[in-house]
C-alpha cells in the first residue's frame, strides 16, 4: 500500500495508466503498471536495467500496443492509437539513444516536429468529440496542395514555423548552431536538441528517456536546471526515466520504481531513498543511492 | 562559416535566366544537330522525368521501390490507347477487338498525357497501399512483384492492350518541347514538394521512421503520398516515352524490370535523393548509351574489321554501376541540389583554399 | 484421378526445384539480411558452365554437371568476397542495390560471352526421355532422376545444418553475428561456405530445370530466382525448413491452379506474386517465424 500524503490532490489527471501489461513471447516486460500524473508534475520513473521503463514509454506513445490495460491522457483513452495521433494530442518524447535526424540541420530537426501543426486534423477531431465546448470543430485544409503550390497561406505558415523554431532554439541556447547538421553537435547539445524538437510539437506531457545519460556531473547539474526551466516556460507535465539518483531525487516530486516489470515502490524522494525493496533491487550498488 | 546566403530574389532571377538560356540552347540544337540527336536530347528529358520521380521515392523518402517500370508502363499504354487513331486500332487488334469506349476514342496529346499521369498515380495508390505495410527489402520485393503483375496483365489482356503483340503506329507526338516542357513542370512540382514542410517530413522519415512517427508524422500516409506523386510523373514519363518510341510491348526488356534497372542506374549515378542529380544521371545515361553503341557495332581499324559485341554496352553499364556502389556511393550530387547557393559555396571554398 | 496424380507429381517436381534455390536465399538472408538478387543468375551461370563442360570440353554429362555445379559455387564465393563483403557495414539499401547491380552484371556478361539467343540443353542421355507407364500415369525417367536428386540434396542440407558442427555455427551466425565471432567461429569462412552451398544447390536446380525445359538463356535465372525468394518468404525467411516447405507450397499451387483452370495459364507467374503480396500484408514473417520486430 502506498501512502504519499493524505490530503486529496485537486489537480486534474494528465496521464493515467491502468493495469498496463505487455508480453513479448514468454517475457512479461511490464506487469500491471498503475500510475498517474497530475497537471504540472515532474515525476521520475526508475529501476534497474531491463526493468521495463522504456517499454512503458513505448506503450504510452503508441509504439507498442499493450497486451492489456489502458492509457488515458487528459481523459481520453489513447490505448492502441497510432504514435502520430498521440503526438498530436499532446504527448512528446525523447529517446534513450538519441534519435535525431542526423543528416538534417538543427533548425530542420525542429521544423520537422512542427510539421505536425499541418497534420493534426484527426487529433483535433478526437478532441472536439471529447470536449466540444473547449475544442471547436476542426476544419480540414488541403495543406499538401498549398505547400506544393506555395500559396500565401502556406508561406505565412512556413514563416510562422521558422519563427517559432528560432524562438525554441534560442530558449535552449542552440540558435547559433541552427544551420549546422545535427550530427555535428556535441553530445550534450544533441540531448538538448532532442528536447527542443519534442517541445516543437507543443506537448502537454513530455516524456524524457534518460536525458542525463552520458553526461558528466556538471552537465547533469545544468540539465536539472534546464528541465525545471522547461517545465515552467512551456508549462508541460514531465515524466522522466533516469539512472542518476541524485538527479532524480533533486528534481522529481514523486518517483515510481520498477523492477522486472512490476512497481516495487512509489512515493516522494525521501520515501524512496529509504525503501528497503528499492535498495535491494539496486543490490547494494551504493553509487546509485 | 561566413559564407553568404543568396537571397530569394537573386535566386529567382538567376534561375529564370538559366531556364530561358536552356530554352535557347534547345532551340539552337533543334535546328543544328540533326534529327537523330534531337531525338536523343528529347530522350534525355524523358529519362530525367522518370529518374526524378524515382528518386523522390527511393532517395528522398527512403523507401526502396522496384516497381517504377510498372507505372511507366501504365502511363505509356494509357496515353497510347487514347491517342492511337481509330483505324490504327482496328488494324492492330486482330486477336481480340478493342473494347468500348477505347475503340472509339481518339484525343490530343496533352489531355492523353494528363490522363496517363492520373491513371498511373491511381495504380501507384493501389500498389502502395498494401505494399507500404511492409518495409525495407520486403517493400522492394512487393513492388517488384506488382510491377511484374502489371506487365503480365498487360501481356494477357488482348482486348485492352493487344497483349504480347503490343501497340504499333503510335503518333510520334513527343518532340523536344513537350519533353523538356514536362521536365520543367516535374522539376518545379517535385522540387517545390521537396523544399516544403512535406519534403522535410519525407527526409526525416528516410532517416528514422520511428522518430518521425514520434514527432507526429503519419509515416504511412506520407510514404503513400510520395509514392502516388512519383507514380503520376512516372505515368507522364511513360506517355512521353510511348510517343517517342511509337511502338510499345510488354516484354521484360522493354517496359519491365530492365527499365526500372536503367532508371536506378541514373539515380545512383546522380546521387540518391537529388533532383538535379537525377537529371544529370539521366542525361549521362542517355548520352553514354548512344556512345556505347559503338562497341556493339563492327569497327574498322586500318582495314581490319572488328565485329561488334552485342550486349557489351549493358555490361559496361553494370560494371560502372557496381564500381559506383563500391567506391563512390554518394554519386554526383549526393543528397544535395545543384543550386546557386551550392555553386557559390563551392567557388567560395575553392577561392578560400587558394588564399 | 490420374490427372490429379499427374499434377501432384509435377507440383512436387517444381516445388523441389524451387526449394533448392530458396535454401540459398534464406541462408544468405539469415546471415547478412541481404536479398541476394544475383542468386538466380548464379544458377544461370551454373547451367552454362555445365553445358560448356560437356559440349566444349567433351566431358561426360555427369562430370560436366558436377564441374558446372562446383564452378557455380566458386562464382557465388567470389561474388560475396568482391561485392558484398566490402558493404557488410554499409546501409542495407546499398547492399541491396549492389546485389541488383551484380545480377545485371552477370546477365550482361552471359549475353556477351554466350550470346543472347537461347541454347539447347539436350546433352543428357536419351535414357531420361523414356516414359514408364504406371497405372495410367505416364512418367518420364527424368522425373525420377530430378525427384531423387532433389530429395537427397534436401535431406543432405538439413543434415548438415542440424547435425554437424559447421551447421550449428551457420545457424548461430544467422541469429547473431557479433556473439558468434566472440565465440571463436570464423564468421568470414562460414559466410563464404554459405554462399558456396547456396550457389551449388541453385546450380543443381538450374541444371535440372534446363533438362526439363531443354534450353538455357542469359535471363533464365530471373523468374525462378524471384519465385524461390517468394518461397523463402512463405516459409519464413531465415528458416531452411521453411524455405523447403515454401518451395513445395508454391510449386504445387502453380501446377494445380494451371492444371484445373487451363485458361489461367497465361497468368501462371502471377499466382506467386499474389501469394507474396497477400502474405506480406497479413503475415510478413511467414510460416516459421524467425525474427521478431526491431526494438526501439
Ligand atoms: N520489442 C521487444 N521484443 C522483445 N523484448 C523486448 C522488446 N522491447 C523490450 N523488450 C524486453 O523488455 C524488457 C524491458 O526493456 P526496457 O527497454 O523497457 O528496459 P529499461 O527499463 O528501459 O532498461 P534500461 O535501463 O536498460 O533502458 C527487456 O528485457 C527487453 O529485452
Ligand atoms: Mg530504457
Amino acid at each position: 500500500m502506498i501512502k504519499i500524503n493524505n490530503k486529496k490532490d485537486e489537480r486534474k489527471d494528465v496521464l493515467r495508466l491502468e493495469n498496463l501489461t505487455i508480453k513479448f513471447g514468454g517475457l512479461t516486460a511490464v506487469d500491471s503498471f498503475n500510475g498517474y500524473l497530475k497537471e504540472g508534475e515532474l515525476i521520475g520513473l526508475i529501476g534497474p536495467n531491463g526493468a521495463g521503463k522504456t517499454t512503458i514509454f513505448n506503450m504510452i506513445t503508441g509504439i507498442y500496443a499493450p497486451t492489456y490495460g489502458t492509457v488515458t491522457f487528459n481523459g481520453i483513452d489513447i490505448t492502441g492509437m497510432k504514435p502520430y495521433v498521440i503526438t498530436h494530442l499532446g504527448i512528446a518524447r525523447t529517446f534513450q539513444n538519441i534519435r535525431l535526424f542526423s543528416d538534417m540541420t538543427v533548425l530542420e530537426n525542429v521544423l520537422v516536429a512542427e510539421h505536425s501543426w499541418l497534420q493534426n486534423y484527426k487529433a483535433r477531431k478526437i478532441l472536439h468529440k471529447h470536449e466540444p465546448e473547449k475544442f471547436p470543430r476542426p476544419h480540414w485544409k488541403p495543406w499538401f496542395w498549398s505547400a506544393v503550390l506555395k500559396t500565401p497561406d502556406y508561406l505565412k505558415m512556413e514563416r510562422h514555423m521558422k519563427d517559432y523554431a528560432y524562438e525554441l532554439l534560442k530558449a535552449v541556447d542552440l540558435d547559433k548552431f541552427a544551420h549546422l547538421k545535427a550530427s555535428a553537435l556535441p553530445y550534450g547539445p544533441q540531448r538538448k536538441l532532442e528536447i527542443a524538437r519534442a517541445l516543437a510539437t507543443r506537448p502537454y506531457l513530455l516524456l524524457l528517456d534518460e536525458p542525463a545519460a552520458g553526461m558528466n556531473p556538471q552537465e547533469t547539474q545544468e540539465l536539472a536546471e534546464f528541465v525545471q526551466d522547461v517545465r515552467k516556460k512551456f508549462s508541460v507535465t514531465i515524466l522522466l526515466i533516469e539512472h542518476d539518483m541524485k538527479f532524480v531525487m533533486k528534481i522529481c516530486e514523486r518517483i515510481y520504481v520498477l523492477d522486472y516489470g512490476k512497481i516495487i515502490a512509489h512515493g516522494v524522494p525521501e520515501e524512496i531513498q529509504n525503501n528497503k525493496r528499492v535498495i535491494e533491487a539496486y543490490l547494494g550498488d551504493e553509487s546509485y543511492v | 562559416m561566413g559564407t553568404k546566403r543568396i537571397s530569394f530574389k537573386t535566386n529567382f532571377i538567376l534561375t529564370t535566366v538559366f531556364v530561358i538560356g536552356v530554352g535557347f540552347l534547345l532551340l539552337a540544337a533543334s535546328h543544328s544537330v540533326g534529327d537523330y540527336w534531337v531525338r536523343i536530347i528529347t530522350l534525355m528529358a524523358i529519362y530525367s522525368i522518370m529518374a526524378i520521380s524515382y528518386t523522390l521515392v527511393n532517395g528522398v523518402t527512403g523507401i526502396f521501390s522496384l516497381g517504377h517500370a510498372g507505372f511507366i508502363a501504365v502511363g505509356a499504354y494509357t496515353a497510347a490507347l487514347l491517342t492511337l487513331p481509330i483505324q490504327q486500332k482496328t488494324m492492330s487488334f486482330f486477336i481480340a477487338p478493342l473494347i468500348w469506349p477505347l475503340n472509339s476514342i481518339q484525343m490530343g496529346f496533352f489531355p492523353a498525357t494528363i490522363i496517363a499521369g492520373l491513371v498511373a498515380a491511381f495504380a501507384a495508390f493501389l500498389v502502395g497501399y498494401p505494399s507500404l505495410r511492409v518495409t525495407g527489402d520486403y517493400f522492394a520485393i512487393a513492388t517488384l512483384a506488382f510491377a511484374e503483375i502489371i506487365r503480365i496483365v498487360i501481356q494477357n489482356s488482348y482486348s485492352i492492350t493487344n497483349g504480347s503483340l503490343g501497340l504499333k503506329g503510335i503518333p510520334p507526338y513527343t518532340n523536344i518541347w513537350w519533353a523538356w516542357g514536362w521536365l520543367l513542370v516535374t522539376i518545379i512540382v517535385i522540387g517545390s514538394l521537396k523544399f516544403s514542410s512535406y519534403g522535410r517530413a519525407l527526409r526525416a522519415m528516410s532517416e528514422d521512421t520511428v522518430a518521425a512517427g514520434a514527432m507526429g508524422i503519419n509515416v504511412f500516409k506520407h510514404q503513400l503520398m510520395s509514392f502516388v506523386v512519383s507514380g503520376f510523373f512516372a505515368g507522364i514519363g511513360g506517355a512521353l516515352y510511348a510517343h517517342w518510341l511509337t511502338t510499345i510491348d510488354p516484354r521484360p526488356t522493354s517496359l519491365g524490370i530492365m527499365l526500372t534497372f536503367f532508371v536506378l542506374i541514373m539515380i545512383v549515378i546522380g546521387g540518391l535523393g537529388s533532383i538535379s542529380g537525377a537529371v544529370l544521371g539521366a542525361i549521362f545515361f542517355a548520352f553514354a548509351a548512344q556512345w556505347l553503341r559503338i562497341v556493339e557495332s563492327p569497327m574498322n581499324f586500318f582495314g581490319i574489321t572488328i565485329p561488334g559485341i552485342p550486349g557489351m554496352s549493358m555490361l559496361i553499364f553494370a560494371t560502372v554501376f557496381i564500381l559506383i556502389m563500391l567506391f563512390w556511393r554518394r554519386g554526383i550530387m549526393g543528397k544535395d541540389e545543384l543550386s546557386w547557393q551550392y555553386i557559390y559555396d563551392h567557388f567560395a571554398k575553392k577561392a578560400g583554399d587558394q588564399d | 484421378m490420374s490427372h490429379l496424380a499427374q499434377n501432384l507429381i509435377n507440383g512436387t517436381l517444381l516445388g523441389g526445384l524451387y526449394a533448392l534455390i530458396a535454401i540459398g536465399y534464406t541462408m544468405v538472408y539469415g546471415i547478412l539480411r541481404l536479398i541476394n538478387f544475383a542468386h538466380g543468375d548464379i544458377l544461370m551461370w551454373g547451367v552454362y558452365f555445365a553445358l560448356y563442360m560437356v559440349i566444349a570440353l567433351s566431358m561426360p554429362w555427369w562430370l560436366g554437371f558436377i564441374v558446372g555445379i562446383v564452378l557455380a559455387g566458386l562464382l557465388g564465393f567470389s561474388v560475396e568476397k568482391v561485392a558484398y563483403r566490402p558493404l557488410r557495414n554499409a546501409p542495407r539499401i546499398s547492399a541491396l542495390i549492389t546485389a541488383i547491380g551484380i545480377s545485371f552484371f552477370l546477365e550482361s556478361l552471359a549475353v556477351v560471352v554466350f550470346g543472347g539467343i537461347p541454347k539447347s540443353f539436350n546433352i543428357y542421355p536419351k535414357f531420361f526421355n523414356k516414359i514408364v507407364i504406371f497405372n495410367h500415369l505416364r512418367i518420364q525417367m527424368l522425373t525420377f532422376f530430378i525427384l531423387g536428386v532433389t530429395f537427397v540434396l534436401l535431406f543432405g542440407v538439413l543434415w548438415l545444418l542440424y547435425r554437424t558442427k559447421t551447421g550449428t555455427a551457420m545457424r548461430a551466425i544467422a541469429t547473431d553475428i557479433p556473439t558468434t565471432s566472440l565465440m571463436g567461429a570464423n564468421v568470414d569462412n562460414i559466410i563464404s561456405l554459405t554462399f558456396i552451398i547456396g550457389s551449388m544447390l541453385a546450380a543443381t536446380s538450374g541444371i535440372m530445370w534446363a533438362m526439363r525445359y531443354p534450353q538455357v538463356q542469359p535471363y533464365m535465372g530471373f523468374v525462378p530466382g524471384l519465385k524461390a525468394f517468394i518461397a523463402a518468404v512463405i516459409g519464413g525467411i531465415g528458416s531452411v525448413p521453411g524455405a523447403v516447405v515454401g518451395g513445395f507450397i508454391l510449386g504445387m499451387t502453380e501446377i494445380l491452379v494451371v492444371g484445373f483452370f487451363p485458361n489461367l495459364a497465361g497468368y501462371r507467374d502471377v499466382f506467386a506474386y499474389v501469394i507474396l503480396i497477400v502474405l506480406l500484408m497479413f503475415r510478413p514473417t511467414g510460416i516459421f517465424t524467425v525474427y521478431s520486430e526491431q526494438k526501439v
